[in-house]
């Protein structure tokens, strides 16, 4: 039987042994008598959700901690193995709720992998445009509420007021403002409105600008530089050793994006900076942020001169047995009908067989794993959620710590609560 | 490029532009450190059970796909009956390992289990499989012997049942509704 090391598992870690997930109190550096167990959360406000985290403190130091995760559990993996495919990408998006459209597109890009199906560059182009407004709209989320946490609340207002402009730009395209469901199997559900080249334009314009704003109401901030540099250390090793990936990792010094590292979509043909800074902290992780809602606007933009030069072309697949067929058809062909009936009611069969796509979602690496038996409906589907591996970070992340930091450091972990428990 | 000289494969399977390696599940651990040591799969991204409960019962209608899309007009693009491939046994526990270097590569390990039957915890060689495989053990009940704290993660403490096995009925958790007695 395969036992843990007694000590440690390298030299060096801050990763708490036996279990790398619980830090447990130290009786040789605490008097256990002088220890406090607090319950912080689950309805902790500053808990992202309804996280449990059971801590305990000697005076303001947190000598132990464990996570308690699972309230949000509702079962989406059960669920969708009873909905064929196409009901299914209802799904994904509320799992991770903040960076909905990740979720989507990596159910979508699985399907298609398995089908083989192959979209048209239009609905490529749009995809991304859409995965990059969805980064910024999940970072702005991030920012506004980790900063009110620790203090700073204009910045709430601040970072909402650039969100907005963003759930603008998916309400004109899709319809909706959050779980949008426009990415289909083959491409996008409708044409771009013809309003969203100028309008998404200018919000690529004015989101470096926005940046700006935020550092310079962060940055010289003295509380705020306190109160997040030095704090939640985690190292390069410890880093990749517990599976972190995005914001995470670039943090910490680990130079990887799954854009620039297994490119998907278009990304090898846009220009992008892949933003990494090394010292592990809260600091560094609220830089990586910044940095990347600056290289999202560039790839926004970069997008949307694509999309103009692609006006008029096709969005969606010519496959009628996947696709849904034009509307128009319905009322004049028979064919179509019946082809829209049978998608609708019995939904496309999707070949046997089985992969794992990976996407770079706002918060690391979000994975689908899918397994079909050649029938309807999915036999299996597992998401790989960032935010699960990234709050396996956090007895790390809080040794040494006060209970103050505490809520600084699970803000900087950026774990949406619906994506942990799925 | 696959991984060779494995401790403990089985099978290596070539599908979709993905490696799978099926492993003896005695040498779990075995392989996993062949892995992260010498061919530097040094992050674990996933791991998840799967339920095979019932697989290839609904003799199910696939179709056959061509690599570059399919083509609509061949015959028994559609509507083709076949039953799919018989697996080994009832559960699968399936790795994802990433290699996070200049040189990024995919491989998915993949262990064959029967009801009932155990496999070694990889906790000692990823950290990162803590909580993964709490979770499996949770949805599927799937032991991970050595595992250093094999409690339930996302369902509630004295819950019954492993619910994402195919034999847990969906809607089997009955609901009380206000003014019911």
């Amino acid at each position: 039987m395969a036992v843990m090391p007694a000590k440690r598992i390298y030299e060096g870690t801050r990763i708490p042994s036996p279990c790398p997930t619980i830090l447990e109190i130290d009786p040789a550096k605490h008097a256990l008598e002088d220890i406090l167990t607090v319950n912080f959360g689950p309805n902790h406000p500053s808990t992202h959700g309804v996280l449990r985290l059971i801590v305990d403190l000697d005076g303001e130091e947190v000598a132990g901690i464990r996570a308690v995760i699972g309230y949000l559990h509702t079962g989406f993996e059960k669920s969708m193995e009873s909905k064929t495919y196409w009901k299914g990408i209802t799904y994904p998006e509320r799992i991770d709720y903040l960076s909905f459209q990740a979720n989507e597109l990596v159910f979508v890009l699985a399907i298609e992998k398995l089908l083989g199906i192959e979209t048209p560059e239009k609905a490529t182009w749009m995809r991304m445009c859409l995965s990059e407004l969805n980064r910024i709209h999940s970072h702005l989320v991030w920012l506004g509420t980790s900063a009110l946490e620790i203090g700073a609340i204009s910045m709430f207002w601040y970072a909402f007021r650039e969100r907005d402009m963003i759930l603008d730009l998916f309400e004109m395209v899709t319809g909706v403002r959050m779980h949008t469901r426009y990415f289909q199997v083959g491409g996008l559900a409708e044409d771009i409105p013809e309003g969203f080249y100028a309008q998404a334009r200018e919000l690529a314009r004015h989101m470096p600008h926005a940046v700006d704003d935020y550092e310079g109401l962060l940055d010289r901030n003295a509380i705020w530089l306190e109160r997040t540099k030095g704090i939640g250390l985690l190292s390069a090793e410890d880093a990749v050793a517990l599976g972190q990936s995005g914001p995470m990792l670039r943090a910490s010094g680990v130079d990887w994006d799954l854009r620039k590292s297994a490119p998907y979509l278009f990304y090898d043909e846009v220009d992008f900076d892949v933003p990494v800074y090394t010292n592990g902290d809260v600091y560094d992780r609220y830089k990586v942020h910044m940095d990347e809602m600056r290289a999202s606007a560039r790839i926004v933009n970069q997008c949307v001169t694509r999309l103009e030069e692609l006006r008029g072309t096709a969005w969606i697949a010519d496959d009628r047995k996947v696709v849904l067929p034009p509307r128009e058809e319905l009322h004049t062909s028979m064919e179509s009908l019946i082809h829209h009936f049978k998608i609708v009611t019995e939904g496309y069969l999707v070949p046997e067989g089985e992969v794992y796509v990976a996407i770079e979602s706002a918060r690391g690496e979000c994975g689908c794993y899918l397994v079909s038996d050649g029938g309807p409906k999915p036999w299996r589907v597992k998401f790989r959620a960032p935010s699960f591996a990234a709050l396996q970070a956090t007895a790390t992340c809080v040794r040494e710590t006060l209970i103050a930091d505490l809520i600084a450091v699970a803000a900087s972990l950026d774990p949406v609560m619906g994506d942990v428990d799925r | 490029m696959t991984p060779t000289g494995v401790p403990g494969v089985v099978e290596t399977i070539e599908a979709h532009g993905e490696t799978t390696l099926v492993v003896d599940p005695a040498r779990i651990v075995e392989a996993c450190t062949h892995l992260r040591d010498a061919e530097g799969f040094n992050v674990l991204a996933d791991v998840c059970g799967v339920d095979y409960l019932g697989w290839g019962e609904k003799e199910v209608a696939g179709y056959i796909g061509t690599a570059t899309g399919r083509d609509l007009n061949a015959a028994g693009s559609q509507g083709f009956q076949r039953v799919p491939e018989p697996k080994p046994k009832r559960l699968a526990v399936v790795y994802h390992l990433l290699r996070v270097s200049d040189d990024p590569a995919r491989v998915r390990v993949k262990a064959w289990l029967d009801d009932g039957e155990e496999i070694d915890s990889v906790v000692p060689v990823w950290p990162a499989a803590d909580w993964n495989e709490r979770e499996t053990y949770d949805l599927f009940g799937i032991v991970f012997r050595g595992h250093p704290n094999l409690v339930r993660i996302l369902m509630p403490d004295d819950w019954e049942g492993h619910p994402l096995r195919k034999d847990y009925p969906i809607g089997g958790e009955p609901v009380r509704f206000s003014g019911e007695p």
